[in-house]
């Protein structure tokens, strides 16, 4: 299979097509399945009490802004080593989904912090490094929206990507790296899990359900995206021509 | 290499000196944010002496991207960069050129005006020498990743508010080293480890900093 036909944004639109409906589908079905282990199945956590269950969403989140933002630094390399204009569009689409789950991390993190730490939020080396995670997502959009010119732009957010991206490892390693408030990863590859199976099914399926959920998002803002970008090409004209009334509006 | 680097830190302090108010008024900012905290939390002295390091870190660091914008924007205006751009010898090696004079018009004085600012806040000897030398040693840094941003926000509408949220949040840990440093100083702690992060940070900021940032002026040239 030619992976390269589909970096090409007239091939690759009506694939993103085809494609949105199994991840949107795999995205509700995990994450049904992980919902109801983690409110109904699994059982009370007998230290930290019913707070427990926000793990659920809570680890998904945070795993999902940090490999959003790696999937984004990707792209950003790709788009300056062979210049295509696919990546561009893959970072503009993934930008707000990974801002969402950087904010809905330190959201729900509060939510918990407060039942079991006693504060909303504490100056914890993880906390403060996911904060700036944040903030490097809103540069990005910030910085890609200045600029008029597309391909300026996302060439600009690809170097900025590429800058922040040494973040990523410091907010992974920041509880191992320095002995704060935050706890340590509950699972690793090496030793295996920490919690209980059921909870740690619950988590996973939510995290799997959290993945599926993005791309089905993403690539429903790239399919916009391309048709912005690309319409003055012939093949996005006819397509606008093909849909019926709407567009005579 | 080395003289297309001095001819580069030469020309720009040439140009620096020929408008001193500039650097001045970078300097002035620092003496001024210093002072409205005294005023703005009470005169206190033991509270002060807590809040001196990060105070005085905080303040260096917004003169530093005050004067950041400035780094290229000359330059880009009178056509300058694009002959830099031109010419056969590497963007990088020019681009730390002028991080380096950045460094020695706005990190320097900074540096030196410090601890006289320490004062005001009743910092001790070796806290005041601390803190020079923090300063001194991480403003590299922040000069380096400022040029990233300088480079990525040239010629753009707003570009000086763009500048602070791209580098303010790759700024922090220049800071939480350097401020930590001071503060380990004040309790007792000794600011070893402190200001060996803040070295590394800064060997890394000035190295490869200056590459990403000529990527960024070539982006912005075209």
């Amino acid at each position: 299979m030619n992976w390269f036909k589909f970096s090409a944004p007239s091939t690759f639109y009506p694939l993103a097509g085809r494609l949105i409906p199994w991840f949107a589908a795999l995205a509700a079905l995990f994450g049904g399945v992980g919902l109801w282990i983690g409110l109904v199945v699994a059982p009370t956590d007998f230290q930290q009490g019913e707070a427990y269950r926000i793990i659920f969403i809570h680890v998904g989140a945070a795993w999902m802004s940090m490999f959003i933002y790696l999937v984004m630094a990707f792209w950003g390399g790709m788009g300056l080593a062979f210049k295509t204009r696919l990546s561009g569009m893959m970072t503009e689409a993934l930008a707000p989904t990974g801002t969402m789950f950087a904010f809905l991390s330190l959201w729900t993190g509060a939510l918990w912090g407060r039942p079991t730490w006693g504060a909303w939020w504490i100056w914890d080396a993880r906390l403060t490094s996911s904060l700036i995670l944040l903030f490097l997502y809103i540069g990005f959009i910030a910085l890609t929206r200045a600029i008029d010119d597309p391909r300026r732009a996302d060439r600009a957010g690809a170097v900025l990507l590429l800058v922040g991206v040494v973040n990523v490892p410091i907010i992974y390693f920041s509880v191992q790296w320095w002995n704060t408030l935050h706890q340590p990863a509950s699972l690793s590859v090496g030793k295996g899990s920490s919690m209980a199976a059921i909870m740690l099914w619950g988590m996973l399926l939510c995290t799997v359900a959290m993945w599926m959920y993005s791309i089905a998002l993403t690539l429903a803002r790239v399919r916009t995206i391309i048709l912005v970008r690309e319409r003055h090409t012939d093949w996005v004209r006819a397509l606008l021509a093909a849909l019926p009334a709407q567009n005579s509006r | 290499m080395l003289r297309l680097i001095a001819a580069i830190i030469a020309r720009d302090l040439r140009l620096a000196l020929r408008r001193p108010a500039d650097l001045v008024a970078v300097l002035f900012f620092f003496v001024i944010v210093a002072s409205l905290f005294p005023l703005g939390v009470g005169p206190e002295t033991a509270l002060l002496r807590q809040l001196a390091p990060g105070v005085l870190w905080v303040g260096a660091l917004l003169a530093t991207l005050l004067s950041l914008p400035r780094l290229f924007a000359d330059d880009f205006r009178d056509g300058t960069l694009e002959q830099l751009a031109l010419s056969p010898h590497p963007l990088g090696l020019m681009v730390l050129g002028k991080v380096i004079a950045h460094w020695l018009c706005a990190g320097l004085p900074l540096a030196l005006l410090a601890p006289v600012l320490g004062l005001q806040f009743d910092l001790s000897a070796d806290a005041l020498w601390v803190l020079t030398f923090s300063i001194l040693l991480g403003t590299p840094a922040l000069s380096g990743i400022g040029a990233i941003g300088a480079g990525l926000t040239l010629g753009l509408r707003g570009g000086g508010v763009l500048l602070s949220l791209l580098v303010l949040p790759l700024y922090i840990p220049v800071l939480i080293f350097g401020a930590g440093a001071v503060e380990a100083t004040v309790s007792g702690l000794g600011a070893g480890a402190h200001l060996s992060l803040l070295a590394a940070l800064t060997v890394g900021g000035v190295v490869f900093a200056p590459w990403a940032a000529a990527l960024a002026l070539k982006i912005a040239l075209e």
